[in-house]
């Protein structure tokens, strides 16, 4: 079946399968920074924006993406280098696998929670991101980089 | 995994009901749980084009529509602040803020799942469910019934005054509760919920008095979260807890 979205800002038409899931939809388009970390709806590493609201894309059914507005990591390259930079300097990341889940979710809640200025509290950060796995760290240099990154940027 | 053939978004909840009478076809709410299923799927029917994903706040009662996600639960204002934010407090640990964004209350209530937090926080309030064929069954009874093809269209929760707390026990955060306890008050008869232990949950009603050994009136089984007797323990702590903390709202 035909499938008609927005991706990363841009009008797309792909041919997908009847119950085909997002993920493998946009990883044929091309959006390899979106990876699938499980088989349990369990790591946050799929993690896309559906209508500005990050979501698992292992478990979206791609068909009913028609007329809704996808972003993945491809759309954000600037604000992704930008909190990037943050995690390289605090030396948070090991193998690296889970940052592109990570990363998309960090941005999510900084357009959810850090409306007129507001930083959140470390709990509620936490709270926003508890569902992003990662098996190397202790999330401790995640958390530095979050609220560094935080505090410039609203700073 | 699953194999589907077909996929189709129906404009009525009718031709929703019609082609899930069909044994090979499939509904799927946020399609979380779905999806980890295994086998051959005729049609996956997709109950997302039929406006059912509204909270309507009534004078007498809220109406949550099947498609409404745990977000929307954990974040509605109006349903936290009638019931003390147990919305919130049954939602925010399951999993994370993007699964929350797909999991449908629909699916977390139609499905009976012997872990969920949402079916034992919805059981100690005053709840009915409406389903398309059978019409309005209250939340206690649905529990109890014998799965059917129909189609459960949205839950209701009257706005009876009712106060009410949340508690769950984990072994890790997001992890699936190892139990999960709802108690709410109404002209001093408690109502008791107790979930994940690990059978569906189930509610019993009394005085004060009558609740003090609440506990031993739930069954509890055994999983490689915990041992009946550690869930009996949890569920007598946590029924107090929740008690006392119903009673120092009041004082
Ligand atoms: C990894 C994981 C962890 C979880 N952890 C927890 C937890 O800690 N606590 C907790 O409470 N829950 C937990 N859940 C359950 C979750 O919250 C949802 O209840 C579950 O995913 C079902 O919701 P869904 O919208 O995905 O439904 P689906 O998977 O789409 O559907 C579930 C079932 O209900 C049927 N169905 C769906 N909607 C309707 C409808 N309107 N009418 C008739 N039938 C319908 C479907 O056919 C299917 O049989 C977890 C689930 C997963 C996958
Ligand atoms: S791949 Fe793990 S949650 Fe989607
Ligand atoms: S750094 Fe390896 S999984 Fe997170």
């Amino acid at each position: 079946m035909e499938l008609r979205f927005e991706l990363n800002g841009k009008p797309v038409t792909a041919e997908i399968e009847a119950g085909e899931l997002l993920f493998d939809v946009l990883r044929r388009l091309g959006c390899y920074s979106v990876k699938c970390g499980c088989e349990t709806t369990n790591c946050g590493l799929c993690t896309v924006w559906v209508d500005g609201k990050p979501m698992l894309s292992c478990s979206v059914p791609a068909a009913r993406m028609e007329n809704h507005a996808v972003t993945t990591m491809e759309g954000l390259q600037e604000e992704a280098a930008r909190f990037g930079a943050f995690l390289a300097k605090e030396g948070a990341e090991q193998c690296g696998f889970c940052s592109p889940g990570f990363i998309m979710n960090v941005l999510a809640m900084e357009k959810e929670l850090c409306r007129d200025g507001r930083i959140p509290e470390k709990e509620e950060i936490r709270e926003y991101l508890a569902g992003n796995l990662c098996r190397c760290t202790g999330y401790v240099g995640q958390m530095r980089a979050v609220e560094k990154y935080l505090r410039e940027s609203r700073g | 995994m699953i194999t589907v053939r077909n996929y189709v978004k129906p404009a009525t909840v009718e031709e929703a009901y019609e082609l899930n009478q069909k044994r090979a076809n499939r509904v799927i709410g946020g399609m979380m749980w779905v999806r980890m299923s295994k086998g051959n799927v005729g049609t996956l029917i997709d109950l997302s084009g039929l406006g059912m994903d509204k909270i309507v706040e009534e004078e007498e009662q809220f109406r949550i529509g099947c498609m409404c996600t745990l977000r929307q639960l954990e974040q509605h204002e109006g349903l936290n602040s009638a019931f003390a934010g147990v919305f919130e407090e049954c939602t925010r640990h399951i999993v994370g803020v993007q699964f929350r964004n797909g999991a449908t209350v629909g699916g977390s209530v139609f499905g009976r799942f012997g872990f969920s937090d949402i079916l034992t926080a919805l059981l100690a309030l005053d709840t009915s469910v409406k389903l398309y064929k059978r019409g309005i069954v209250p939340l206690a009874e649905f529990v109890e019934m014998e799965r059917d093809r129909d189609i459960l269209e949205e839950i209701i929760v009257r706005k009876d005054k009712r106060r009410a707390v949340y508690f769950s026990e984990r072994m890790s955060s997001t992890d699936f509760p190892i139990l999960a306890c709802a108690v709410s008050e109404k002209d001093r008869v408690y109502r008791v919920s107790i979930g994940a232990r690990p059978m569906r949950a189930s509610c019993i009603e009394g005085t004060e008095e009558e609740m003090k050994d609440a506990y031993r009136r739930f069954s509890y089984g055994s999983n490689m979260r915990g041992s009946s007797e550690y869930r009996e323990h949890l569920a007598e702590v946590l029924i107090r807890r929740a008690i006392n903390a119903l009673k120092e709202r009041d004082a």
